[in-house]
């Protein structure tokens, strides 16, 4: 008797289940899984890692993280507004602020802003937090022009001539009318900027940093030295992901919100 | 110049690229006066109709509202625009405000009425188009037609020398059209100077004082609907009639 075509898949389907649990014994059984551990999951070590891994390392990730934001949002809305612009001198220098900025790998920035500009210009930067966090706000606020122009151009044309047929001028109508709406849009982009910069301030430690001003890649480096072992790093990673999981599933949980109030 | 005129274009011409949409209109609005424009899709009336309050620039020729030249380069435009109303096919509420609000908010940003002052006024209105106990809605939460209507209301908070409708009832499931035309036609008898683009033959012919047809960017004829509708002169307005009307 002929299979049907449902059933084929079900048992497709039951296949796929057996094979998974196959392949994850294997890799159960081949693994080495005392070399594993103590090669990077010695407890004592992780034990070692606190509570400066977190009051040092990790207050420093978010310093930088949130400073480099703050900046990103404030320069990438007045690099948005002036790609918008009907000004042509505006739109052309933030659009090629935007193709610079996003064009070059934000560690080939950071050691030219970092090292280049003092070494040419004799000036130097005041502190650690500021040589870090001034680069990565200039990086973050070109993506973040991207994503908040996108945001105002999504919020309808209608919107924008309707706040002008009552009377106010363009930047009321922006501020009263058109900002807020964008703003909607762009809280989940923008929160997922967010967690790319928690990321990449894993770079800043290229600048040179004193004990004082590491981040929590640094710090897991910096602990893989004193230890000759990884487990400092995995410990930095499970950091990030305490840090980094709650505002993606925020994320996720925003764009399920939105898809049902939106009709 | 009369002051009685409350909009004067003269040689009206709008350009898109090669595309020549008004060709010289010529149009006065007295005050009080209802005037609806006609015409089939793509014949300028919601060009005209945007460049009244200089939504569009025209490319020559003049717009004066009330005295003010808008088409000069000196006139302050944000200000001649406080005092026309505008009413649009997709309503444009802003729907991250309530009903109240967006009646509310151009009297507070523009008019600098105190908050109190324009929530009253905007309740009002809401109640005068018929929106009683919907002051705390959302958009997304009013039908069609009283979204329209509040958008009738937002204008009519800034006290308008004359408010224009650009297909106002266009976008509106049929059922939803006769709630927004009557709010309209009791502006018109309380002496509100609208300039009305539409596809309502019947509106027109019961309602306005005077029926524009246009066509290919040019005023074909006008004059009262009894005339235009009834008893059109012009091969091309018979012709427009015959097939709306047909139907």
């Amino acid at each position: 008797m002929a299979i049907s075509k449902r059933k084929k898949a079900q048992y497709r389907r039951i296949a796929v289940y057996v094979l998974s649990v196959i392949a994850l014994l294997a890799v159960a059984l081949v693994v080495d899984w005392g070399r594993l551990q103590s090669a990077m999951f010695q407890w004592d070590i992780v034990v070692e890692q606190f509570p400066s891994i977190l009051t040092n390392a990790a207050k420093n990730t978010i310093i930088f993280t949130i400073f480099g934001f703050a900046g990103g949002l404030s320069f990438g809305l007045l690099f948005a507004l002036m790609r918008l612009s009907t000004i042509r001198p505006y739109r052309w220098f933030a659009a090629t602020y935007i193709e610079i900025f996003r064009g070059i790998p934000l560690l080939v920035t950071l050691l030219i802003l970092g090292f280049g500009i003092p070494i040419a210009t004799g000036w130097h930067w005041p502190n650690p937090y500021v040589q870090g966090a001034v680069p990565l706000a200039l990086v973050a606020s070109a993506y973040m022009a991207e994503t908040i122009r996108a945001g105002i151009e999504a919020v309808p044309k209608g919107q924008m001539e309707a706040a002008r047929s009552l009377g106010m001028s363009y930047s009321r109508a922006m501020i009263t009318i058109i900002i807020p709406q964008a703003l909607r849009i762009i809280v989940p982009p923008l929160t997922n900027e967010f967690v790319l910069l928690i990321k990449d301030t894993s770079l800043i430690s290229v600048l040179g940093v004193t004990e004082g001003t590491r981040d929590l890649a640094r710090f897991g480096r910096d602990g893989v030295n004193h230890t000759a072992n990884a487990t400092p790093l995995i410990v930095a990673g499970l950091v990030y992901l305490a840090m980094t999981i709650p505002l993606t599933q925020l994320v996720a949980w925003m764009e399920r919100r939105a898809k049902a109030v939106s009709r | 110049m009369s002051t009685d005129v409350v909009v004067n274009i003269t040689n009206l011409n709008k350009s898109f690229g090669n595309n020549h949409v008004l060709r010289g209109i010529d149009l006065q609005v007295q005050r009080g006066e209802v005037v609806c424009i006609i015409g089939p899709s793509g014949s300028g009336k919601s060009t005209l109709l945007r460049c009244v309050n200089m939504l569009e620039t025209p490319t020559a020729g003049t717009v004066v509202v009330l005295g003010r030249e808008l088409t000069d380069i000196d006139c302050d435009l944000d200000e001649a625009r406080a005092h026309i109303g505008m009413v649009f096919q997709q309503f444009n509420l802003f729907p991250h405000m309530t009903a109240l609000e967006n009646v509310c908010i151009a009297q507070r940003k523009v008019l600098k009425r105190s908050a109190d002052e324009a929530a009253t006024i905007a309740h009002g209105l809401l109640a005068r188009v018929g929106l009683i106990e919907k002051d705390d809605a959302y958009p997304a939460q009013l039908s069609g037609g009283q979204q329209q209507r509040v958008a009738i209301a937002r204008a009519l908070a800034m006290n308008p020398d004359v408010i224009l409708f650009d297909e106002a009832t266009s976008a509106l499931d049929p059922e939803l059209v006769g709630e927004v035309l009557q709010v309209m036609q009791s502006l018109a008898q309380d002496g509100m100077t609208m300039l009305v683009v539409t596809h309502e033959m019947g509106f027109a012919n019961g309602v306005a004082d005077r029926v524009v047809f246009m066509d290919a960017g040019v005023i074909v004829e006008q004059g009262p609907p009894s005339q235009v509708i009834s008893a059109p002169v012009e091969e091309r307005t018979r012709a427009f009639l015959s097939s709306v009307l047909n139907h």
